[in-house]
């Protein structure tokens, strides 16, 4: 372009000119995107700050007189045994399922997809992506019908001559993880897909000259230079993890009892069942932190720079 | 070619599409346009799952097009609320908070009426009830669940019910039990439950009880408060205005509970502890013979007459509705609360004046004793329960006896919250996560802590 022709101050001018236009431009263009993001996300959150630190209440006399009540709600939550048990909940749902579950599962699924042929790779690809397509409510109900008293599965059950069992009465837990370990696999699979493709041919095959073991190849000399998609995938899925709501919801309602009660339930539960919106608001806050702090460990644990 | 052809449908369909969108609004645009022509209001009530069924019916084909006709600027408009019960009451007090999203009449449980009148949500309608005649036909006691504790009153209750146990007359003779039955104490009613259960088949559930917090209001007021208020200790002591955090009435509650199912003498757990409870109990299970007892209201009628969600012809020869006996037989021998539902105008409402003219309107004699017939709750006017058609109810005899004792839900500030505390207490009691006495001790700390500590006391 106009790098190898003599710059005027004419030309200069002109330049400056033509920057500050595109500047200009790319602000108006850019501008509706800010002012949505200010608006629908920016606010809520400022105001979500605000709240958790109010005696905000769905109804009754506290409704009409709202009070700043300092770290009331969360004295109380840090007091509530409920909350105590809905921490390990989703701990355990959020390690379970997305960490060794969704990672561990779409790991492998893409290492065996890896240089197979293409109509292989394109079915089992499908098949995986369903159910990450599939709505999270659709997901909820395709395994409630399963694992109903009079599911899918307790039939095969008596079919077989065993007895039924209330698989989300007995195993709660147990069932929201494999549903959620159904729904999300895909994701980890195709971000791991991506980045084992990008390991260099050379390398494995220099490795495979030297006598290394495929075991070995895999994970002396793929997983390292894959740990950067590692620790993406792994706070991409701790995130989306942390936040469901809708599966839980649907399908034990965080019960029976407390037992599938995670974060987002009890929050939803103390909002919008026992009205307390400023202490609901205030939970949501600890779960950003949970978040942001979790994000934080596994960037400094695995020493990756994103 | 042929990806021209799905180009073009694509864009046929995005053109339809934003041409559907488009119009949607206009239509809004101009019905608020005509608004001085046609004035519109809307109610909104829960529906979905056969619940209100007699209620919408009601509206749809009898109330609306009569009250068009008298008034013929006026146009209703139903906004049924498709949700559980428990979120029910969550959703309309966030639509009721805003003027863009309150409907213009709503119906309220009442023990909902003083917490929303409290929060501003609901315009007092004393001056309207004054110059209304017909106010002094309804029966002094159930006004009381309309009136907030500002001494206002805030709604028009449209029907009101009462609660005992169903049971089964053919299980209970097959079981050797004596029919009619009359149980005289709590232990009365385990002991049925138990001969249930060792001379019947394992597939009939001795006795159910809404136990779980998916159920919402139904495991308070169904389960715990009719046993609660059997012993000598109630919920609230209104001459001291305090809670009562701790009595052994709230032990022996939560006892009587958890030997239900520690005895697995109620219902899998998977089924009880599920929203949809109510309708598999009565609509599927009763029905069917394969359940001996259920402690719940005079309404589940409905769901068996003619037109109901589980027609069963014979259920009124087949069931008895025996009074819910107190713990252990003390005077006045038996128990049961009473709720009911009311129209509330909303403080945001459009047209309030609209709004109480077909309050007024759905509220007559003859309006009144139609919505029953079709509705099978109790009527709260005391000109209706004396109709011939309206004894003629089976079982409604009964059942209107029974509210001679009624007990109501204390119309204090902080009563739902405090429910849901009981909802989830029963749950962990049934879910064996806390024992009886625990879920005492809990219910003392929970409740302080929602109503403060100067407004509890122990007994």
């Amino acid at each position: 372009m106009q790098t190898n022709a003599e710059l005027s101050p004419a030309n200069e001018i002109k330049e400056k000119k033509k920057k500050d236009h595109i500047l200009l431009r790319s602000i108006l263009f850019l501008l509706p995107s800010w002012i949505i993001l200010l608006v629908f996300f920016v606010g809520p959150i400022l105001l979500t700050f605000y709240f958790a630190f109010t005696n905000l209440s769905l109804t009754g006399s506290q409704a009409k007189s709202l009070e700043f009540i300092g770290f009331q709600n969360f004295t109380t939550m840090f007091q509530d045994p409920n909350f105590r048990i809905s921490m390990l909940n989703t701990i355990v749902f959020l390690l379970f399922s997305a960490v060794v579950g969704q990672q561990v599962l779409g790991f492998i699924l893409a290492v065996l997809m890896k240089e197979r042929n293409k109509s292989f790779r394109r079915i089992i690809g499908i098949i995986v992506i369903a159910g990450w397509v599939t709505p999270e409510i659709v997901v909820a109900f395709c395994w409630v019908t399963f694992l109903s008293d009079n599911g899918t599965l307790n039939m095969i059950f008596q079919f077989i001559g065993l007895k039924p069992v209330a698989w989300l009465f007995t195993f709660p837990m147990v069932s929201v993880v494999i549903a959620n370990i159904w729904h999300g696999t895909a994701f980890s699979m195709l971000v791991f897909q991506a980045s084992l493709d990008d390991v260099p041919k050379s390398v494995e095959e220099a490795a495979k000259i030297d006598g290394a073991s495929r075991l070995q190849i895999l994970l002396k000399i793929v997983l390292p230079m894959v740990k950067g998609s590692i620790v993406t995938n792994m706070i991409l899925v701790t995130l989306q993890t942390l936040g469901v709501f809708t599966l839980i919801f649907a399908m034990t309602g965080g019960g029976p009892g407390t037992d599938t009660q995670t974060l987002p339930i009890f929050m939803y539960n103390q909002a919008f069942v026992n009205y307390q919106l400023g202490y609901g608001t205030a939970i949501s806050l600890i779960l950003l932190l949970i978040g942001i702090v979790s994000s934080l460990i596994y960037m400094k644990y695995l020493k990756v720079k994103i | 070619m042929k990806i021209n052809k799905v180009k073009k449908i694509a864009a046929f369909s995005l053109i339809a599409a934003s041409l559907l969108v488009s119009s949607a609004c206009s239509n809004e645009n101009a019905s608020s346009d005509e608004k001085g022509k046609k004035e519109e209001i809307s109610i909104t009530f829960r529906s979905g799952g056969g619940t209100n069924k007699g209620l919408q019916d009601w509206l749809q084909k009898e109330v609306i097009p009569e009250f068009e006709k008298e008034h013929p600027n006026a146009k209703i408009k139903l906004a049924p609320l498709n949700v559980s019960e428990g979120d029910y009451f969550a959703k309309i007090a966030l639509m009721l908070k805003s003027k863009n999203t309150a409907p213009d009449l709503v119906t309220e449980d009442t023990f909902m009426v003083n917490s929303d009148a409290s929060a501003g949500y609901l315009e007092s309608i004393d001056d309207k009830v004054e110059d209304w005649e017909d106010w002094g036909k309804f029966t002094e006691n159930v006004k009381k669940g309309v009136i907030a504790e500002d001494g206002k009153v805030y709604g028009v209750p449209y029907n009101t019910d009462s609660r005992g146990i169903w049971y089964n007359k053919d299980l209970f003779a097959k079981a050797g039990l004596p029919v009619p039955w009359e149980p005289k104490t709590w232990e009365d009613i385990l002991e049925a439950a138990r001969t249930i259960k060792a001379k019947l088949s394992d597939d009939v559930v001795p006795i159910w009880m809404n136990s779980g917090k998916a159920t919402g209001e139904a495991t308070s007021m169904q389960t715990f408060e009719m046993l609660l208020y059997g012993t000598k200790t109630p919920l609230y002591d209104f001459d001291a205005k305090k809670w009562i955090v701790k009595s052994d009435g709230l032990v022996n509650t939560f006892k009587f509970i958890d030997t239900v199912y520690e005895e697995d003498l109620g219902p899998e757990l998977s089924q009880v502890l599920n929203g949809q409870g109510g309708s598999v109990a009565y609509q599927q299970l009763m029905p069917k013979g394969k359940l001996a007892m259920g402690i719940d209201g005079i309404w589940q009628t409905g769901n068996w007459q003619e037109t109901g969600a589980a027609p069963w012809p014979k259920a009124f020869e087949t069931l008895g509705f025996a009074p819910m006996p107190t713990e252990n037989g003390d005077a006045p021998g038996s128990v049961t609360m009473s709720g009911g539902w009311a129209f509330s105008i909303p403080k945001n409402s459009g047209n309030k004046d609209l709004a109480w003219e077909f309050i007024k309107f759905a509220s007559s004699k003859e309006k009144n004793l139609s919505l029953l017939l079709r509705d099978r709750s109790l009527t709260p006017r005391d000109d209706v329960a004396q109709d011939p058609e309206y004894q003629k109810i089976p079982m409604f005899e009964e059942a209107t006896d029974l509210l001679q004792d009624a007990q109501f839900r204390p119309a204090v500030d902080k009563y739902p919250n405090v429910s849901t505390q009981i909802q989830s207490l029963v749950e962990d009691v049934v879910t064996d996560k806390l024992s009886p006495s625990e879920a005492a001790k809990k219910y003392q700390e929970n409740v302080t802590d929602i109503v403060g500590k100067e407004n509890v006391m122990t007994k």
